[in-house]
């Protein structure tokens, strides 16, 4: 068994997955691939979108593969740091705005 | 305003890149093992080209006119710089290059270099291409004509000369910009481009073409060359008031000084690896080989100006423009080797930008 989680080179092991269930796998990997083809979104908006999700997931492979997808297709850093910035502020903003039920809470019990 | 080089050339460091055979050695597999991908001949057989590439028609003449640059970019396939003093094309070299353009097909001189500028031939070299019914096109790395005051009236000279510009501008940041071309290369390449604007470079209805060439500053491969047409088009518009006709992604390919940084930064392996998945065999039919013949500063002959960096010349019987001859040309084979997957990745690469 391995003794870490998270090696860079499993990554390259995704394909495999189809090794236990082909036909779920094959299925996944064929719509996983028309997802990211260009179509109304460019493939670099789809790239952006998938290296913003990937932090909120925090996916450190998908963060590599992303990554380099995004340089690949023409993003550049200061977009890169903006999705994930936009990421970070849905993130945040999905936890502050738990805060209206929490002060709903306390409203509710103090005179 | 003023440029810092970016690296010193292979040569100026002793590397042994700077060596051509090493570098075969290099990129054959033979002194990095860690990599598996087929080679590049292999691959072509598999895609119906069981006899190797023949050229399709002798369109462009290429021609490296010297070695010396004002510039020392991280990526160079040159190995181009201020150091590069002694391989530039002497006039008795350029006058029979005028002659193969007179008595031959040619459609389009392409003048590249190092900076072309800086051979002393130069000027006189495009006044007489513009003598002759052929399109003129020179690679000028924009900041050479802020480089010395006996530049600054270069847009005035190729607007005069109709010549086609292409130039490099990696992105329409700084930072991108002058982490490989060096500090300073972002802000003179703009000022340059407005200049080229102002004589009518770019402009609609003038017929003065301004083409860019992006290529990516680093490990990864160009993204789709319409795309990113479109954001430097936008975005140097939106930031500069800069236009420009048409956007070329090249590849870099893994020779010279990118194979030195590839190797130096630990990408060497997966680059390759990379180039070689993304083999599209879609590609060959408009590889630039097939209609280029690329010329070096001393004469001799190559199928396209990354072989002419290897030192692999042309498979004829006489690779010399002494020699010229048409028929053999075309009968010539081209040469390849593993740095050509280079041009066969996703939509392809030529100094025209994407082929398929």
């Amino acid at each position: 068994m391995s003794d870490s989680y998270f090696k860079p080179e499993d990554l390259k092991k995704f394909g495999d997955i189809t090794e236990f269930q082909e036909e779920y796998g094959n299925k996944f990997f064929q719509w996983y691939t028309t997802v990211f083809k260009e179509g109304a979104l460019s493939t670099r908006e789809k790239a952006l979108i998938a290296l913003a999700v990937a932090h909120t997931e925090q996916c450190p492979y998908c963060i590599d593969a992303y990554s380099s997808a995004c340089l690949n297709n023409g993003a550049d850093e200061e977009q890169m740091m903006e999705a994930v910035h936009v990421a970070a502020a849905i993130k945040s903003g999905a936890t502050l705005v738990n805060s209206v039920q929490m002060m709903n809470h306390v409203k509710k019990k103090l005179m | 305003m003023g440029i810092k080089q970016k690296v010193k050339s292979l040569t100026a460091r002793n590397n042994q890149l700077a060596d051509t055979f090493y570098q075969l050695e290099v990129i054959s597999n033979k002194k990095i093992d860690e990599i598996d991908i087929p080679d590049f001949s292999d691959r072509i057989k598999q895609a119906g080209y069981q006899h190797g590439i023949k050229p399709a028609g002798m369109d462009i003449l290429q021609i490296n006119i010297g070695k010396l640059c004002n510039q020392a970019c991280a990526h160079c396939h040159v190995d181009a710089g201020p150091d590069k003093k002694e391989e530039n094309m002497n006039r008795e070299t350029l006058e029979r290059c005028l002659e193969i353009l007179k008595n031959n097909s040619f459609k389009t001189v392409d003048i590249t270099g190092g900076a072309p500028e800086l051979n002393p031939n130069f000027r006189w070299f495009v006044e007489e291409c513009r003598m002759i019914d052929i399109e003129i096109i020179v690679r000028c790395n924009l900041t050479i004509i802020l480089a010395n005051k006996r530049f600054l009236d270069l847009p005035d000279f190729y607007a005069r000369n109709h010549v086609h510009i292409v130039s490099s501008l990696p992105y329409f940041t700084k930072r991108r910009t002058d982490s490989q071309r060096g500090d300073g290369v972002f802000e003179d390449s703009i000022l340059a481009l407005q200049k080229l604007n102002a004589v009518g470079y770019g402009k609609a209805n003038t017929g003065l073409v301004l083409d860019l060439v992006y290529n990516p500053s680093g490990a990864f491969l160009p993204g789709s060359q319409c795309e990113l047409e479109e954001q430097f088009k936008q975005q140097l518009d939106k930031r500069y008031g800069i236009e420009f006709n048409n956007l070329y992604a090249i590849t870099n390919l893994p020779i010279s000084r990118f194979l030195d940084y590839l190797i130096e930064t630990g990408n060497y392996a997966d680059y390759m690896t990379e180039l070689s998945n993304v083999f599209n065999p879609a590609t060959l039919k408009g590889l630039m080989c097939r209609n280029t013949i690329s010329v070096s500063w001393d004469g001799y002959l190559y199928d396209c100006d990354f072989n002419q960096m290897l030192d692999l010349k042309s498979d004829i019987e006489s690779a010399h423009i002494g020699n010229f001859d048409p028929q053999d040309i075309m009968k010539r084979k081209i040469v390849l080797n593993q740095h050509c997957y280079g041009c066969t990745a996703g939509a392809g690469s030529s100094c025209g930008g994407e082929i398929a």
